[in-house]
């Protein structure tokens, strides 16, 4: 969003906030990532690469994962980091085939925990239909790391024809979400040592391949897909609308939030339009096909809470995300700085 | 000051130092101990106003349904 | 849960705001005192929904926003002490002092952690009995009984490595400053509802007399804000200056007096800086004498810390309603939430950060 005119970097030195999926991130991508490495694939700026080897169209992602705590209600780091990178794969409508795994491992981290971890991207694995095939294990010191850091890189290859990317997102598009929102943000945020709650609450972390191939399978005209993780749902929707220069609306009444997620917002003083998911994507496409689209997602058990929730409603030179309110107000929705903080005022 | 939310009492850890007595509360689905110290007069299925920790009023269901009913009572104007 | 969603329920809100048109016959402007109203007017859209001749004043109500940068650097200075742990709500993390924030700290190095309550900042006391432990205490008088509740219990089990850098705020002061303002431009009040539950609303009594202002109890949730606008336009219409209550399933007149008592025991009144509009007599909250073994600033030597507050800061202005955010020249240039002036631009609940988030490039 500064890309034009951008703010001077405030800070000398990394703080969270620039892993935290919102303006900072975006501001280190766009001035010390990206002009060190651009590329014509890097500049498409998806959740992966897309290129041609021979007569095959490629997708390649990587991820790291880093999570506090290792385990958490509906999954760990280990199901995390192949569903994270599953679903990067998916995004581009790729169909996922190859994992790697590099484990960066704190000195004194207990090998049945590890191997507890290992099973579990290893499950996930098979339910995505993928195979871990490469990796590497460092060992740090202790103290140097939060036991167990994990990356995963993935191959996956799109047998359809469709560019499903941001430039592809057309005026009149619908905008489909495939599950209720803010879930995995808040399940772990919950088991964060020092806020002491409990509840029920369970990450969506899953896989998303299955959905997106039944979907292109079914011969639905896919324009764009995004897997909403940092920064949730409105950061998503505003770097689409950035990239896609388009304004995007969505109704507040129609967002998909389970009630204990509302009220644990509430307490903490959270937006969760802001929160992540590891499970749900949304999803761009022709307003007729909505009905057809959503039948499908619905049949699986991660896309049962599947709805439209906005329109593209015309084109915009900057990019715009508006939220229709329950009130009848329309307001503007901005990227944040950082990840947001409990607050207590 | 600002983020006070409604929560259900569930049980209460009677104790005779009132600076101890604690609740188990539920916010919608999540669960919490908080202090009752400063709210001597609450008990169980009581809902009270929580904020940072600290149960801070007793939510009075009648003010509630008095306030709703007057809502309900005014004209409709166009 | 309880209520919630009558009180957000668009069919009564729409109710209301028809109400206040009908009502209406001449410009008047409300503030509303509390951070979290302005929030909520904020994010659900009220401003926009009423007529055009109510004007709302976003209020100094954030206590995040008007810690004074002395205190931020205060802060700073004890969280950097090695093998301490600090402790601290959320939202101050990112307030900005004369030279760094908590954050950029924590980046640094310093143990600091976000609690939600100081009662967890104590528990992470007596699990850590060979480290020092340092909650720091902001907050209006709603915030206040939490800490005094730990102060008290710290005492009570005689915990050593427990202490607090104490910087409470109290309402009816800066209600008092802001309407002894020459230029001030506020015609009725909406009280804090949260700070009411804990202090009653009898103090107003006398303000609003003195300056012939109404103030209205309010709420948080919109219908609860609509409420207190209907009413407060009502006494304005009518020549009235009452002090109403239009939150009275949370809030009695005589308050919390259980909660009044212990901050009587464990606080004195002194008189504090606000940042963004000065120093005001009577309006802080300390530790008593009694308890400072558990005063931090005492404990780590920093009472001496001293920061003048930067001058292009129009917040001050902002707060007392004489110009809206947009009006300041610095906001959305040098002013921004990554990069603050002053206090309205820090917290999510500033009046110029909420307008910076919700507003732009919308019209």
């Amino acid at each position: 969003m500064e890309l034009t005119c951008p703010l001077p970097l405030n800070y000398q030195q990394i703080v969270m906030a620039h892993g935290g999926g919102g303006r900072l991130m975006q501001q280190l991508l766009a001035r010390v990532v990206q002009p060190t490495f651009s590329n014509d694939y890097l500049n498409q700026q998806h959740d992966s690469a897309v290129f041609t080897v021979g007569n095959q169209r490629l997708a390649f992602t990587s991820d790291s994962y880093v999570i506090k705590p290792l385990f958490f209600k509906g999954g760990d780091i280990g199901k995390l980091s192949v569903c994270g990178t599953v679903n990067d794969l998916a995004m581009s409508g790729a169909k996922p085939l190859f994992l790697s795994c590099s484990l960066i491992i704190e000195e004194g981290f207990p090998i049945e925990t590890l191997q507890r971890i290992l099973q579990s991207m290893q499950e996930t694995a098979e339910q995505a239909g993928v195979m871990i095939v490469t990796g590497d294990t460092k060992v740090v010191d202790h103290g140097k790391g939060d036991g167990l850091y994990i990356n995963t890189a993935g191959i996956g290859l799109l047998e359809t024809d469709l560019i499903i990317q941001p430039s592809s997102i057309q005026v009149g598009d619908a905008v489909i979400l495939s599950g209720d929102l803010a879930r995995h943000g808040i399940a772990v945020m919950l088991e964060r040592e020092g806020l002491d709650f409990e509840s029920e609450i369970v990450s969506d972390c899953a896989v998303l391949s299955p959905l997106v191939q039944d979907l292109l399978q079914a011969g639905i005209e896919i324009h764009c897909l995004r897997d909403l993780t940092r920064g949730g749902l409105a950061s998503c929707l505003i770097e689409l609308a950035h990239s896609a220069n388009v304004h995007i609306e969505i109704t507040e009444t129609a967002l998909p939030i389970i009630e204990p997620v509302r009220t644990a917002c509430e307490l903490l003083g959270f937006d969760p339009l802001y929160i992540a998911n590891e499970g749900c994507f949304a999803l761009f496409l022709p307003a007729e096909q909505v009905a057809s689209a959503l039948a499908i997602l619905q049949k699986h058990q991660t896309g049962q809470h599947a709805c439209q929730i906005g329109t593209v409603q015309s084109t915009h030179e900057q990019g715009l995300l508006t939220l229709s309110t329950a009130m009848g107000i329309i307001r503007g929705l901005d990227l944040l700085s950082g990840e947001q903080l409990p607050r207590i005022c | 000051m600002c983020l006070a939310i409604p929560a259900k009492i569930i049980s209460i850890s009677e104790n005779n130092d009132s600076l101890q007595r604690m609740a188990r509360v539920d916010f919608s689905g999540v669960i919490k101990d908080i202090s009752l110290a400063y709210l001597p007069d609450a008990k169980v299925n009581d809902y009270v106003i929580v904020h940072a920790g600290l149960a801070l009023s007793i939510l009075d269901e009648d003010e509630a349904q008095i306030t709703l009913a007057a809502f309900a009572e005014m004209n409709n104007v166009s | 849960m309880f209520h919630k969603q009558a009180f957000r329920n668009p069919a009564i809100a729409k109710k209301l705001v028809a109400a206040i048109a009908q009502i209406s016959t001449q410009p008047w402007t409300i503030m509303e005192v509390c951070g979290g109203q302005t929030h909520s007017i904020i994010q659900y859209g009220i401003d926009q929904l009423l007529p055009d001749n109510i004007r709302l004043i976003h209020g100094p109500g954030c206590p995040v926003c008007v810690t004074p940068l002395a205190y931020i650097d205060k802060a700073l200075a004890i969280a950097s002490v090695p093998d301490i742990i600090f402790c601290s709500f959320g939202d101050m993390l990112r307030v900005p002092s004369s030279h760094s924030d908590l954050l950029s700290a924590k980046a640094q190095g310093a143990d600091i952690r976000i609690v939600y309550s100081p009662l967890d900042a104590l528990k992470i006391a007596q699990e850590n009995p060979n480290r020092e432990v340092v909650f720091f205490a902001v907050g209006f008088e709603t915030t206040a009984p939490t800490t005094a509740l730990a102060a008290q219990q710290a005492k009570q089990l005689g915990l050593k490595n427990f202490s607090l850098l104490t910087c409470h705020v109290c309402v009816p002061p800066v209600m008092r400053a802001l309407l002894k303002s020459e230029n001030c431009q506020v015609q009725g009040f909406l009280a804090a509802g949260h700070v009411c539950a804990i202090m009653g609303y009898q103090q107003y009594h006398p303000i609003a007399q003195r300056y012939r202002v109404p103030i209205v109890v309010t709420g948080f949730e919109p219908v609860d804000i609509l409420q207190g606008i209907y009413q407060c336009v009502q006494q304005l219409e009518a020549g009235r200056f009452e002090v109403e209550n239009a939150y009275s399933r949370v809030v009695k007149e005589q308050g919390n007096t259980a909660a009044q008592n212990a901050m009587q025991q464990v606080f004195q009144t002194v008189d504090r800086n606000w940042r963004g509009l000065g120093e005001i007599p009577q309006s802080g909250l300390m530790l008593a004498p009694s308890f400072d073994a558990w005063n931090a600033e005492l404990k780590f030597n920093v009472q001496t810390i001293n920061t003048e507050e930067p001058k292009a800061c129009r917040s001050g202005d902002v707060l007392q309603g004489l110009i809206t955010p947009p009006q300041c020249p610095e906001f959305g240039k040098t002013c921004t939430p990554e990069h603050p002036l002053g206090a309205t631009m820090v917290s999510t609940e500033g009046a110029c950060a909420a307008y910076y988030r919700y507003r732009r490039g919308v019209n």
